[in-house]
């Protein structure tokens, strides 16, 4: 029978939840890493025992820890992020040039069919990988390289790249995105990148056609169609068909379309979920409710889900990785809240329960569908 | 032997109680002792100092013989006492936050 496994990262450690194919009762384990913030943590789709995890603390800096166990044990690897060449420098926040510094790791991406090759995504954001199961870690240079960079602005909550898609049909094509400099796509393993913004707005940047500024918090892709993208960006919620080179708007009857995490249905490429956040000044749901919005239909059209969710005095976050969808029949979906719940649906999104209630605020949800 | 006393969090990455020892070649310094630690623990490389700059983490800091020695430089001489192991060279988690 089949399995999940939830990797959950907090502020101070990490939680592996697992259940049955029926998802009803949890088991849960941790903390890993107790008192240190866990970004994230992620399992290989190559070999479900290999986990990955990025800890780190304002004390003690980045470490990198490696499980082949699914978790049971843990060995730290390498956690030595150098940029490649000169750094250069990158806009602070008053526009002013600012030295690219490493600061932590946001988000792991492992490889689709190498158990030893991750990506990971740093702050100040760049792009570093590992062919050798973190062993090293080497920058993917072209990407901060590209001739945007020196332009690149932090946004609230830093330089970072937070977001990383694998094309399963195309090795060579991966797509990444920055707070607050944008969306960019590879096809040629990450040696060099293409901002892929047309069509974003943002109430701030006046040029309509800036290359780069777009606060993008969050894209998803099915695996089936990875020409097909959405995102949830400061404000709006976009869709692109053709791998980023235009973006249109599906916000649609969303109550607002300020949020940060966005997720597509394990069969359904046309089914997607976001989490409506009241403001970027107001990081809590609308009126106190914790609703998920599903679109049915690619964005546009909305529908609130609501049950076994608080309708009253909620006033948690859902953060841009804390969102996961498993691949059993029903979907199963996932998110975890600041207030330190991790809410399950095991009917698509239909109805939901916490599967665990009071962990540190969570960073990070991911789901391992297992056999 | 040098004595060196961690901060919890690096004794249990290094799988260490809170007091550890290493061998150091005269002249003792500063930066003669945290190049020993590293060495012997890899694990704390980069989270005790950068790994690139060497630079103190700036969280962290450094005490010998009730002196804040967390500014001074990598070259300084410890104290005598705690060349011969009287005392322990400490690496303290700076007291932050709320």
């Amino acid at each position: 029978m089949s399995s999940v496994r939830v990797l959950v990262g907090t502020k101070k450690g990490a939680f592996i939840l697992t259940s049955d194919g029926k998802r009803q009762q949890w088991a849960v384990s941790g903390p890993h890493f107790a008192g240190w913030e866990i970004y994230h943590l992620k399992g290989s789709p190559a070999d479900p025992n290999r986990l990955y995890a990025a800890q780190n603390t304002g004390w003690f800096g980045q470490l990198m820890q490696r499980s082949n166990d699914c978790g049971a044990t843990w060995d730290a690897v390498d956690n030595k992020f150098v940029y490649d060449g000169t750094p250069g420098t990158h806009q602070w926040y008053d526009g002013t040039p600012h030295p690219w510094e490493f600061k932590r790791v946001w988000h792991l991406e492992p490889s689709l069919t190498d158990p030893d090759t991750v990506y990971a995504g740093v702050e100040d954001a760049a792009m570093f990988r590992t062919t050798d199961g973190g062993t090293s870690w080497h920058e993917l240079a072209g990407l901060r390289n590209h001739g945007s960079g020196s332009k690149w602005q932090p946004g609230a909550g830093g330089l970072g790249l937070h977001t990383i898609l694998l094309d399963p049909a195309n090795a060579a094509r991966m797509f990444i995105a920055i707070s607050a400099a944008g969306a960019f796509r590879t096809d040629d393993g990450g040696s060099t990148w293409t901002p892929i913004n047309r069509g974003l707005k943002s109430q701030y940047i006046p040029d309509p056609d800036a290359e780069v500024g777009h606060c993008v918090h969050r894209i998803a892709m099915h695996p089936s169609r990875p020409n097909t993208l959405f995102m949830q960006k400061h404000w709006d919620v976009m869709r692109t068909d053709d791998a980023g080179a235009n973006w249109t708007e599906v916000s649609g009857n969303l109550p607002t379309d300020f949020g940060f995490p966005i997720d597509v249905h394990a069969h359904e490429p046309e089914t997607i979920y976001v989490v409506p956040i009241t403001s970027d000044s107001h990081h809590f749901p609308p009126e106190g409710k914790l609703r998920v919005y599903r679109s049915r239909t690619g964005g546009h059209e909305w529908e609130p889900l609501t049950k076994g969710l608080p309708q009253q005095d909620c006033y948690v976050n859902v953060l841009r990785d804390a969102m996961a969808v498993d691949r059993l029949d029903a979907c199963g979906v996932y998110f975890g809240t600041t207030g330190g719940q991790v809410y399950a649906s095991a009917d698509g999104g239909d109805q939901w329960t916490p599967i665990v209630r009071d962990l540190p605020a969570v960073l990070s949800v991911e789901v391992q569908t297992l056999p | 032997m040098i004595r060196v006393e961690l901060p919890q969090h690096l004794q249990t990455l290094a799988q260490v109680g809170r007091e550890i020892e290493v061998t150091v070649e005269e002249p003792v310094t500063l930066g003669g002792v945290l190049d020993a630690v590293e060495a012997r623990y890899p694990v704390l490389q980069g989270t005790i100092r950068d790994h690139v700059s060497k630079k103190r983490r700036p969280f962290l800091r450094f005490f010998a013989c009730q002196d804040d020695l967390s500014l001074e430089r990598p070259d300084l001489l410890l104290p005598e006492a705690v060349v011969r192991g009287a005392e322990p060279f400490l690496i303290v988690g700076a007291i932050a936050g709320g």
